[in-house]
């Protein structure tokens, strides 16, 4: 859609709106040319991040939260800012850009389904985190490796069948009796789940969609420097 | 005559049977395992759970196969058994509705792949056609007597199960799709779109499953039978909400008396094929068939 603008002749503040607007759109040859652009005309690949790709994923998560955009949109979007970020990753590993948080990510034992689990990871790539994603059939052991090995702060279920959810708890259990518990906040999400699950597993939080688990991260992790 | 057919001559409403995969777990099924493995460990208590619905009042009855394609039993290492877990669920429905006194219908369930497809994920329509068409077949030669592809959210996906379905039999196909994400499916679709692009395709009824609570699946029936009043609609609700006991069993917020009274509004909006989905039982079941009854 944009073959007719030449972003070299944009002013910044409008290449940073239309890199909103792409993102939105899920154009990720676009978000990169963008990308590019900035950094040629000296942006800091952190203001590039917060101003033009975290800004952008904001609305698209607004608007999949408000039932406007649904997951075929929000994963192009995805898709848009993972194009964007392969640029800037390393640029920002450079300039030692403080990470929001670190999250450990993983559809549990027996369930396959990653569809809402890979979009809740790649939002929270958006919003700063660093993501580690374990993938999906995923047991207790590997969870709590991955936690140790990368001192996650968070840690991220999903599932989507009845026969799966439960294993929720196990891992939850597993972390306690590892003395992790206390360390990390446990989010939970998926289909089948809901608050009171979340509460009788005695998980931090059900998130009932990417969108408010990315809400849900950055509180939990602004009440933890509060503390 | 197909057995559906037949029954669906009556004019009247088809009583479903309930949920598979809660009753599974009630039975011992263990977090995490695949349940259509059960068709040849545990044929017996598969036929048990049949056999329950059916003295509920269950018409049709819906096998034990909805993770039944190759790409959800790889990740239990079963995908080079897919004709043989089919084949094993039609049977043991086969066996129950063959003994019950009246018609029961077997219907082969086909669940979504858990795939994406291309360009958002991996899979293509093709593979995705293959590998329902494999699924199917062994439905056909356990002795289906119509596919029943649900709780779908893309529309391409349905299109796979249903062309793949047909590439390997004349039997009849019914699909439903699950509108849990604001009134859409996941993936967006309503449930106008649904019945303008599942009509066209070579299925004898269409509607609803799974999602959330009923109410949100009678908004789907209702938008449907607005868009298109001559379709056959299939209502299958969840019997409520999960919620996890102490120890650690799932139980749905729906009572029997709940799941009777989404039996009477489903049918007043129109729905001829109504059962019910995760978490429901025979005794849901039961108290859905003596309502439709009262109400002729």
């Amino acid at each position: 859609m944009n073959d007719e603008i030449n972003i070299q002749e944009l002013p910044t503040e409008e290449i940073l709106e239309l890199m909103q607007e792409d993102l939105y759109d899920g154009l990720a040859d676009e978000i990169v040319a963008e990308v590019k652009e900035l950094l040629k005309r000296g942006l800091a690949p952190y203001e590039i991040l917060s101003d033009g790709l975290i800004a952008g994923m904001d609305a698209v998560g607004d608007d999949f939260r408000d039932g406007i955009l649904f997951v075929p949109e929000v994963l192009m979007a995805a898709k848009a800012m993972k194009a964007g970020m392969e640029v800037l990753r390393p640029l920002l590993a450079e300039t030692g850009v403080e990470k929001t948080g670190t999250v450990v990510l993983g559809t549990v034992k027996g369930d396959i389904h990653d569809i809402g689990k890979n979009l809740v990871g790649m939002m929270l790539e958006g919003a700063g985190f660093e993501v580690v994603d374990l993938g999906t059939n995923t047991s207790a052991d590997d969870f709590l490796a991955a936690i140790k090995e990368h001192n996650a702060h968070i840690l991220g279920m999903s599932a989507l069948l009845t026969t799966t959810m439960t294993y929720m708890r196990v891992v939850i259990e597993a972390l306690k009796e590892a003395g992790l518990r206390e360390r990390v906040t446990v989010l939970v999400g998926g289909a089948p789940l809901n608050d009171a699950f979340a509460e009788d597993i005695e998980a931090d939080a059900y998130c009932r969609d990417a969108a408010i688990a990315v809400e849900t991260a950055k509180k939990y992790m602004q009440i933890r420097k509060a503390e | 005559m197909n057995p559906l057919e037949k029954l669906l001559a009556s004019g009247a409403p088809i009583l479903l049977d309930g949920a598979m995969g809660t009753m599974l777990m009630a039975a011992g099924l263990e977090q995490g395992d695949p349940p259509e493995e059960w068709n040849v460990l545990h044929p017996d208590r598969i036929r048990a759970i049949h056999q329950s619905y059916v003295d509920a009042g269950s018409q049709v009855i819906l096998t034990n196969s909805f993770g039944g394609t190759r790409f959800r039993l790889e990740m239990h290492n079963l995908q080079d058994r897919v004709y043989e877990l089919n084949k094993a669920a039609a049977e043991n429905a086969r066996a129950v509705a063959d003994a019950a006194p009246r018609t029961v219908v077997v219907a082969g369930s086909m669940g979504p792949t858990g795939q994406l497809f291309e360009p958002m994920g991996l899979l293509t329509f093709e593979e995705a056609k293959a590998a329902f068409a494999e699924q199917a077949r062994g439905l056909a030669d356990g002795g289906v007597d119509v596919f029943w592809v649900e709780t779908m959210s893309d529309l391409d996906e349905v299109r796979a199960a249903v062309e793949g379905a047909r590439s390997v039999s004349d039997l009849p196909i019914i699909t439903t799709m699950s509108f849990d994400t604001h009134g859409h499916t996941m993936m967006g679709v309503s449930p106008q779109k649904a019945v303008e692009t599942l009509s066209q395709l070579d299925v004898i009824a269409l509607g609803a499953n799974c999602g959330t609570g009923s109410d949100e699946l009678e908004k789907a029936i209702e938008a449907m039978r607005a868009a298109r009043p001559d379709l056959l609609l299939v209502a299958k609700a969840n019997a409520g909400i999960p919620q996890v006991e102490r120890g650690g069993n799932v139980v749905y917020t729906g009572t029997p008396e709940v799941m009777a009274q989404y039996a009477r509004d489903v049918k007043a909006l129109g729905a001829r094929l109504i059962g019910a989905c995760c978490g429901s039982t025979p005794e849901h079941i039961k108290a859905m068939a003596e309502a439709l009854e009262q109400t002729g």
